[in-house]
């Protein structure tokens, strides 16, 4: 078997890479929790109606949230050379953009997760509920991750490409919203979150194969 | 294994029948050249007349529009554009393309020789292009590949900076090795052939 060196230093810089950004670890939490904030504002605060909505306005800002830093992931290394250099490697560019993804996601994706409690507790949601719910959370997250990566890829040669990737990438959410959103109502035991980790599951098999043809073409 | 299947098949890289389109214009058709062991092809041609996109071919990263392109064995890439980013020091930088290829080399001495063992915790952003561009260079120091394709790689270096990638190309061809070089000017160093483009 080769070894996956490559692919740790690929990770590795990508983890440094999204935290020396700086923003790239505090802009999509403030952007989850405003985006989130601002809902008892619009409908109003009464409690058994924000407690109804609160765990769907958690999955709306958790999808943009997950779009707010995606446009420089593979832009950057357009920009900079270094995805000329990871085309030539013999490590499959699949695997590369995999890598980078999951970084990418560890940084700006799992804190969102971990903020979804306080955030529905705000929005009235069963404090009870909201600790099984991350695990919903997190594997939409992981989805949106993938997908938002698909569409960060195709959009990397396109200068400001930041709102085509939310267009290209949302469509790809409904299926992770709709079984995300069932799952949480459900709860831990029901179907849906089955059917969301299928989802999720989906999006790791295919995001990685579809990001890295969308870079061949831009390398090109 | 790779250096005997190279031996036998005698070519490191080899071109075919190539041609190149950029929109409606051809840039260079039926171009053929085949680089063996201890050779420098110097890529010459007016500004826009499809050596860097030759280049990009010969490394795989274009599709050729006719033609064919083999390669033996592994190659290392100076693009125009360094592959260094905005936060990254020369060493962290020779440090993840040395973990990439597995290199034993150790990057401080690696900017020793290119000339960047003083800025060796700067962050790219703040490098001088010339040392940048000794940086990238580096990497050829990293990991033995008998091919170098190298686009402009004397862009942006001083004097000193010439002779010293000179040097490393003289000894990379003396080794063994095979250089593919698109250049402006005057090539410091003696090429086996030209392609006019």
């Amino acid at each position: 078997m080769r070894t996956p060196s490559p692919l740790r230093a690929a990770f590795r810089q990508a983890l440094g890479e999204a935290w020396a950004g700086g923003a790239g670890v505090l802009l999509p939490i403030g952007f989850f929790a405003g985006a989130a904030m601002l809902v008892p504002f619009t409908v109003g605060s009464e409690a058994s109606q924000l407690s109804s909505i609160g765990t769907g306005i958690l999955w709306v800002a958790l999808a943009l949230a997950s779009l707010v830093s995606m446009e420089r992931v593979f832009q950057a290394d357009l920009e900079d050379g270094a995805l000329e250099l990871w085309a030539q490697e013999e490590t499959p560019l699949f695997l590369v953009a995999a890598a980078k993804i999951l970084a990418h996601w560890i940084i700006s994706g799992l804190p969102l997760v971990l903020l979804t409690p306080p955030i529905g507790i705000a929005l009235q949601v069963d404090p009870g509920a909201l600790i099984p719910a991350m695990l919903a959370y997190g594997l939409g997250g992981l989805a949106f991750f993938l997908w938002g990566g698909v569409a960060g890829a195709l959009a990397a040669s396109v200068a400001r490409g930041g709102l085509l990737i939310a267009l290209l990438a949302l469509p790809l959410f409904v299926p992770t919203a709709i079984f995300g959103a069932l799952a949480t109502v459900e709860g831990p035991g029901g179907p849906s979150l089955l059917f969301l980790a299928a989802a999720t599951l989906f999006a790791l098999a295919v995001a990685p194969f579809a990001a890295s043809a969308a870079l061949r073409l831009a390398v090109d | 294994m790779e250096e005997n299947a190279a031996m036998s098949r005698e070519f490191l890289i080899k071109a075919t029948g190539l041609g190149a389109i950029k929109g409606e214009r051809i840039l260079f058709s039926d171009l053929s050249l085949e680089l063996g062991r201890g050779e420098a092809i110097v890529l010459r041609g007016i500004n826009g007349a499809g050596k860097s996109t030759l280049l990009r071919m010969l490394g795989g990263l274009s599709r050729p529009d006719a033609g064919t392109v083999e390669r033996t064995v592994r190659h290392h890439w100076i693009g125009h554009r360094n592959g260094l980013k905005p936060h990254e020091t020369p060493r962290a930088h020779l440090t993840h393309w040395g973990r990439v290829w597995g290199s034993s080399a150790e990057p401080l001495a690696v900017a020793r020789k290119m000339g960047v063992e003083r800025p060796f915790e700067v962050a790219g952003q703040l490098l001088s292009a010339g040392q940048k561009r000794r940086t990238a260079i580096g990497r050829l120091l990293l990991a033995e590949r008998p091919v170098w394709l190298l686009d402009e790689p004397f862009s942006a270096l001083d004097r000193e900076g010439r002779d010293l990638v000179t040097g490393l190309i003289d000894a990379h061809r003396a080794s063994g090795g095979g250089v593919i070089a698109a250049l402006h000017g005057e090539a410091p160093f003696e090429a086996s052939r030209e392609v006019q483009l």
